[in-house]
C-alpha cells in the first residue's frame, strides 16, 4: 500500500555504510545523545550498550519490514513502539542472564533503548519501505555506527579518567587519572572534542571534491 | 463545486486485529525470553550474594539467607516481613557458623552508599565492609574501597550489644580523621568525610537494629 513509487530494491555497499560512515548516529547524525553520554564511562559498557542497541535495531527493523504492508498507516507508529518495547525487554532479561555487574552498571538505559530515536527512526523512515533483507542490513550498519561512535567515546573517556582500556591499566601506577572525563562534565567535553573532528573531516573532504 | 477530497481510512477493526496480532506474537517472544533466562538470573543473583558474603567474611564457603524478626530468627522464604531485617549466614567448609553479613545504607555524596559488613559472633564485632552499590565521586569518594587506612577500621569495629539488649552498648561514631580512640569509632578519610559518614551512619542504623534481634538468638544458627 506504501509502494506509490518504486523503491530501489537493491542491496549496495552503501546501504550498509550509510549508518557506519556518511549518516553515522552519533558523529553526524548527532542522535540518542542520552546513553551516548550517560554510559560511555568505560569502553565495556559503551560496547555493551552499543551491542544491545544493536539488537535491538536489527531485531525490530526487521519484524518491521516484513509487516510493513499489513500494518495500517493510522497504527504504524504504535505497532513499532510496541515491535522495539518487545527486543528490549528481550535484551533486559538476557543483560542479566549475562552479567548482573553490566547490567547494574548500564542502568536504567537499557530500559531507555525503548525510546532511543535513531531505532525508531530507522522503523519509519527505513524499514517500513524497504524489503526485510534491506532493512537488515540497513540497520545492522546503523547499530555498529552506532557502536563505533560509542566505543570511541568510551575508549577516551576510560584512557583520560581512569587510565586504562577495557579493565587494563595502560600507564602503570604514577598516572594521575583526569577525573572529571569519567564524570558526566567529561562527556561532553569528549563527545564535543570527537564531534569537531569529524567536522573538521568533512569538511575537509568537501573542499577536496571542490577542488578537484 | 469542488469535488470532496477522498479521504482514506482504515476500518477500526482491520487495525484492531493489526495490534492484537502483533501484540501477541510480542507477548509469546518475551514470555520466551522470560521463561529461558530465569535461572541463569536466579544464579548469577546467588553468585553475586556469595561472592559479597565471601569477601567480608574471609574463610566462608556457604551462605544461608535468614530474617531476624522482633519473635526470633528464621530461614527468609519470600519476601522481608514488616520490622524485620534481612541477614546472611556464612558456613565454612566443615559447616561452622563463620559469621554473619547484612547490608547497610547511607545517604553519600551523590546517591545511597550500599554496604556489606561481616560480622564475628565471637569477637562481637565487624571484621569486613564491601561496598554494594555507590555513586560517589571516582578518586575521592570511592576511597572507601581503596584506602588500606580507612578499611584497617573495619578489621574489628565494636558493636557489642548492651546488657538489657536493645541497642549497641556504644553506637558507632565516623570522626574526624586521626581521631579514632576507642573501638567503636570509625577514623574518616580526609577530603572524603561526607562518604565516611554515610558508610559510619549506614553501618549504625544497620547494626542498632539488627544486633539486638540477631545476639539473643545466635546460638539457633549453630549447626
Amino acid at each position: 500500500m506504501s509502494a506509490n513509487k518504486p523503491v530501489d530494491e537493491s542491496i549496495t555497499f552503501d546501504t550498509f555504510m550509510e549508518g557506519v560512515w556518511r549518516q553515522n548516529p552519533v558523529f553526524v547524525m548527532v542522535l540518542g545523545m542520552c546513553p551516548t553520554l550517560a554510559v560511555t564511562v568505560s569502553a565495556v559498557n559503551a560496547v555493551s550498550m552499543g551491542l544491545a542497541t544493536l539488537f535491538v535495531l536489527v531485531s525490530s527493523c526487521f519484524l518491521v519490514s516484513l509487516i510493513r504492508n499489513l500494518v495500517p498507516k493510522e497504527v504504524r507508529i504504535a505497532t513499532y513502539i510496541v515491535i522495539i518495547a518487545t527486543f528490549v525487554t528481550l535484551v533486559d532479561y538476557i543483560i542479566q542472564a549475562v552479567s548482573l555487574s553490566l547490567y547494574e552498571a548500564l542502568g536504567a538505559f537499557i530500559q531507555l533503548i525503548v525510546v532511543n530515536c535513531i531505532i525508531l527512526g530507522r522503523a519509519e523512515a527505513h524499514a517500513s519501505k524497504n524489503p526485510p533483507l534491506k532493512a537488515v542490513v540497513n540497520a545492522l550498519g546503523m547499530g555498529i555506527g552506532f557502536t563505533i561512535g560509542l566505543l570511541a567515546l568510551g575508549a577516551t573517556r576510560e584512557i583520560l579518567g581512569a587510565g586504562k582500556l577495557f579493565g587494563f591499566s595502560l600507564f602503570g601506577e604514577h598516572f594521575q587519572p583526569w577525573v572529571v572525563m569519567v564524570l558526566p562534565p567529561g562527556g561532553f567535553f569528549v563527545l564535543g572534542g570527537w564531534l569537531l573532528l569529524f567536522s573538521f573531516m568533512r569538511s575537509r573532504s568537501e573542499k577536496g571534491v571542490a577542488h578537484e | 463545486m469542488t469535488e470532496p477530497i477522498p479521504v482514506h481510512t482504515t476500518p477500526g477493526n482491520k487495525m484492531i486485529i493489526t495490534m492484537g496480532l502483533v501484540a501477541s506474537i510480542c507477548g509469546v517472544l518475551i514470555v520466551g525470553a522470560y521463561e529461558s533466562t530465569q535461572d541463569a538470573i536466579a544464579n548469577n543473583k546467588r553468585i553475586m550474594v556469595e561472592r559479597a558474603v565471601f569477601k567480608v567474611l574471609p574463610g566462608a564457603a556457604k551462605v544461608n539467607e535468614y530474617v531476624a524478626t522482633p519473635s526470633g530468627i528464621q530461614p527468609l522464604t519470600g519476601n522481608v516481613p514488616e520490622g524485620g531485617m534481612k541477614f546472611y549466614a556464612a558456613y565454612d567448609q566443615a559447616g561452622a557458623l563463620k559469621g554473619i553479613a547484612a547490608e547497610a545504607a547511607g545517604k553519600g555524596y551523590a546517591d545511597i552508599v550500599r554496604v556489606l559488613y561481616g560480622y564475628d559472633t565471637q569477637c562481637q564485632c565487624i571484621i569486613g565492609i564491601g561496598v554494594v552499590s555507590m555513586r560517589e565521586t571516582p578518586g575521592i569518594g570511592d576511597k572507601i574501597i581503596t584506602d588500606p587506612a580507612f578499611l584497617k577500621n573495619f578489621e574489628a569495629l565494636d558493636v557489642r550489644v548492651n546488657t538489657e539488649m536493645t541497642a549497641l552498648a556504644n553506637a558507632v561514631k565516623v570522626v574526624k580523621h586521626g581521631s579514632k580512640q576507642n573501638a567503636w569509632e570509625i577514623d574518616a578519610i580526609a577530603g572524603a568525610t561526607v562518604t565516611s559518614k554515610a558508610v559510619g551512619r549506614g553501618i549504625n542504623e544497620s547494626a542498632q537494629k539488627l544486633m539486638p534481634l540477631l545476639v539473643p538468638h545466635i546460638a539457633e544458627l549453630k549447626p
